[in-house]
């Protein structure tokens, strides 16, 4: 049978009420989703006053002032905090972007903080991207080049180049995978945008031998063909990047050989 | 402590850490046929070698004639003569077959007309010992590092690495001075795993969270570091802190030395060019620790920029657009998003930021673990490589893009000297449960702790101290404080409180654990730069403003038990690895 309503163990509740201690005149409320697996207890959210005169810009600055002055059992992934390690990715107002380069003024009312939508959520923030990894190992994202034994570089012309750009930005923080709704209903078999934008940037590589099995290797009605353009991915992107025109950029290849 | 679920595992070879040096050791012994584990605390991609900007060095001559030599020299004089220079004579040696290897692996280096990688000048990088400028710095736009760590994780997956990845590492198994592995704790299901190893090599990068602005993560906690001081084990030349010259103002973004590589300088308030009055013929691709002393002193003499005229502007607003976007297109992006500054119109405003620790865990050129007992002896087990390791090629004062390329040249000798050491599958000795429980011990004592000192509390306590006792200039005054005030951190976590008990994912015991790690490596940086009486390289006194070769040609050693810490030297190697280079005596460090 369809099941219509999420089941009991998943419906989130009201959570706790961190009222402001500081008596700042400038306040913003922080509504964050929470589960401890350890508790056995249903997801909440809490809600967290939060002294803004007091606060740098980012939303991840937002959640380390609240790690580090409210409460230090809030969970999520953080690193390099300039967008570049692609750690902290998480839903900020609705929208998949990474905490550290999403500014907490460009969202109105209170700030909704969330994990990424449609993983296997581990604890609070902290989702589960282990599908995301092993389809990234299935591409096998690595140079295939045999001719080229000896000590020196293989030559590859400015344009050849040029054609990466766009693509090995890419820092795998699955904003995009996880904002697309093929992704979401057949995430096992359907490799998403991140990964083929992954696979993309090998198969465009000039130095790679092995352009014509990694087309055939994707060219499966689930693997790439569940595409249907709907173009979240590069409206998530929080590097910019467009992993619709590279996953179009694949279909047209496989079209014209 | 038999509450624990403990898993065990055996392992010719275990890895610590899975950035650029962790992931190329990684590589190289899994093609020996060793059976390897990587660990890691993130997924290697999230490692800090993504951060990594400018570019790699190696004399590949691709620009315009270079020598590898030449590289040594100004590796030798950059680091102030603290380097040891039969280390940095392999560095060199080995650099362009390194940086080969990783374009064969596929990175996506920039490139020049006739298709060779692009090379781009760079800070202390010069022709002929110490003549004009050379182009030595091979770099994939501003975005090096990022392009090199996701091209080494490849290689680890064809190469059929076993990863545990969001493993925190808490100890090493230690036996009679030999490492026999370590233990880990699972952040993901909570349980703790024993990895048993004939060696276990470190590459857990850089210890910059002591201070409290730094472009380092916030998983720069050095780990590795502190496991080895917990060992009994000392670590070298920690005095040694590398500011990057230009960090954004406010915020500690590394913007890229690359970026006056290309053409960009830097003024005062004045308008000036100030580096040329410090250093004449380099100007601003002088060295890192001129740079930054230099933009100290402008603000301290009060011409610095902005409402409180402390820190200065870089200017690139002159370069042609095509160039920035083709080249430099990354420090466009997070100018934008953290300085707010349009890179074509504007200046970015810049400040010395903590960037790099020439210190860390001593190595000879093989990656082995040094230890001083009488004299140098290797630990046998134990190796370590990257910014966690003091190999020493950068001595006080590593140049830039010379880090990308230690990563890469030492992760692969580690490699090598591990399969010259053991065989696959040989048999693993018994090792007492005394090292499991005394590991476990302060493990579960940290998670039950119920005091009333929080730790991000003592953390900032800690990076406040370290930021204005242990910065770019320092004293006998600054430092005599240091050594006092950065203890009490310390004695906080007798009362420390950890709030989350669970075991899954439990970043605040993660935190503390970590916060753990670094109030040892700041006591040890702060005791090693009270003791070093001269300025040399990075360690800038006040007080002894001039470098002191016959005292101080020495590395420190510095062990730590909680607050009790012990000094000593061993002297720096004078003699190259072969015949193929002349020893670089000391000179006079002018750019």
């Amino acid at each position: 049978m369809v099941q219509i309503n999420l089941p009991q163990n998943s419906k989130v509740q009201k959570g706790k009420y961190y009222k402001d201690k500081t008596g700042s005149k400038s306040l913003r409320k922080v509504n964050i989703y929470r589960w401890d697996p350890s508790t056995g207890e249903n997801p909440r959210i809490d809600t967290y006053e939060v002294d803004m005169d007091n606060c740098p810009s980012k939303v991840l600055d937002l959640l380390n002032k609240i790690k580090n002055e409210i409460d230090p059992s809030l969970a999520y992934r953080r690193s390099c905090s300039h967008g570049v390690c692609g750690s902290c990715a998480m839903n900020m107002d609705g929208k998949n972007g990474l905490a550290c380069t999403k500014p907490h003024d460009e969202i109105k009312g209170d700030i909704n903080i969330y994990p990424l939508p449609h993983l296997k959520v581990l604890k609070d923030l902290i989702g589960d991207l282990s599908t995301l990894y092993r389809q990234y190992e299935s591409i096998e994202p690595w140079l295939k080049n045999n001719s080229n034994k000896n000590e020196k570089e293989n030559l590859q012309t400015k344009e050849d180049r040029s054609k990466l750009d766009g693509l090995y930005e890419c820092i795998m923080c699955a904003c995009c995978s996880t904002s697309c709704p093929s992704y979401w209903w057949n995430g096992e078999k359907y490799l998403g945008p991140a990964v083929l934008l992954q696979a993309y940037r090998w198969i465009v590589d000039s130095r790679d031998e092995d352009r014509q099995e990694r087309l055939k290797k994707v060219a499966d009605e689930l693997k790439l063909y569940r595409c249907h353009t709907i173009m979240n991915c590069t409206n998530a992107c929080p590097k910019g990047l467009n992993p619709a025109k590279a996953i179009a950029e694949i279909k047209k290849m496989l079209v014209t050989g | 402590m038999s509450s624990y679920k403990i898993i065990d595992h055996e392992y010719d070879v275990v890895v610590l850490g899975a950035g650029g040096s962790g992931l190329r050791a990684a590589v190289g012994l899994s093609e020996a046929g060793l059976k390897t584990a990587c660990i890691s605390k993130v997924f290697p991609t999230r490692s800090h070698t993504s951060a990594a900007q400018g570019g790699i060095s190696a004399a590949l001559g691709n620009m315009g004639e270079d020598d590898w030599r030449w590289h040594m020299y100004d590796t030798v004089k950059g680091s102030d003569w603290l380097g040891d220079q039969d280390c940095i004579e392999y560095l060199c040696k080995e650099a362009p077959r390194a940086v080969l290897e990783l374009e064969k692996y596929g990175v996506p280096f920039s490139r020049t007309d006739d298709g060779k990688i692009y090379q781009r000048p760079f800070g202390g990088m010069t022709k002929n010992y110490g003549n004009e400028p050379v182009q030595r710095t091979c770099a994939a736009a501003d975005r090096t590092g990022h392009a090199i760590l996701h091209t080494l994780y490849g290689q680890a997956l064809k190469h059929n690495t076993e990863f545990f990845i969001e493993y925190f590492a808490l100890d090493l198994l230690m036996k009679d001075g030999e490492c026999k592995g370590l233990i880990a704790w699972n952040l993901n299901d909570g349980t703790i795993h024993r990895f048993r190893s004939h060696i276990t090599i470190i590459a857990t990068g850089g210890y910059g969270k002591v201070y409290y602005s730094a472009t380092s993560a916030h998983t720069c906690t050095g780990d590795g570091n502190a496991m080895v001081l917990r060992a009994g084990l000392p670590l070298q030349d920690m005095e040694f802190v590398q500011f990057h010259p230009t960090g954004i103002y406010g915020h500690g973004t590394l913007i890229s030395e690359g970026v006056r590589g290309e053409g960009g300088y830097l003024l005062n308030s004045k308008g000036e060019r100030f580096m040329e009055r410090y250093a004449p013929k380099a100007k601003d691709l002088a060295s890192r620790d001129v740079v930054s002393r230099s933009i100290a002193i402008e603000i301290n003499e009060g011409r610095g920029v902005g409402k409180d005229k402390d820190h200065v502007h870089l200017h690139l607003n002159h370069l042609d657009p095509n160039v920035i976007e083709e080249r430099l297109p990354g420090i466009s992006e997070s100018s934008r998003l953290f300085a707010n500054v349009d890179v074509t119109k504007e200046p970015i405003p810049v400040v010395p930021t903590v960037h790099y620790n020439m210190g860390g865990i001593p190595t000879n050129y093989k990656a082995e673990v040094l230890t001083l007992n009488g004299s140098e002896k290797t630990v046998p087990g134990l190796m370590a490589i990257g910014e966690a390791a003091c190999v020493s090629v950068h001595g006080a004062n590593r140049l830039g893009s010379n880090s990308l390329i230690d990563l890469v040249v030492f992760g692969r000798a580690a490699a090598k000297r591990a399969s010259e050491l053991i065989k696959p599958g040989m048999p693993h000795e018994e090792i007492s449960q005394s090292e499991t429980d005394k590991c476990l011990e302060r493990f579960d004592k940290l998670r039950n702790a119920n005091g009333s000192n929080n730790t991000a509390d003592l953390r900032l306590n800690m990076q406040k101290t370290m930021q204005s006792k242990c910065a770019v200039f320092r004293t006998e005054k600054t430092l005599k404080e240091g050594v006092e005030e950065i203890r009490k951190p310390f004695e906080g976590m007798d009362n420390i409180s950890v709030k989350d008990k669970s075991l899954i994912f439990n970043t605040d015991l993660v935190e503390t654990l970590e916060f753990d790690n670094l109030i040892r490596q700041a006591i040890t940086t702060m005791d090693s730069a009270y003791h070093r009486k001269e300025s040399r390289g990075a360690h800038a006194r006040e007080d002894f403003p001039k470098r002191n070769d016959e005292k101080f040609m020495q590395h420190t050693l510095s062990w730590c038990d909680g607050v009790k810490t012990k000094i000593d030297y061993r002297p720096v190697h004078k003699s190259t690895l072969s015949t193929d280079v002349q020893y670089f005596p000391p000179q006079e460090r002018i750019y």
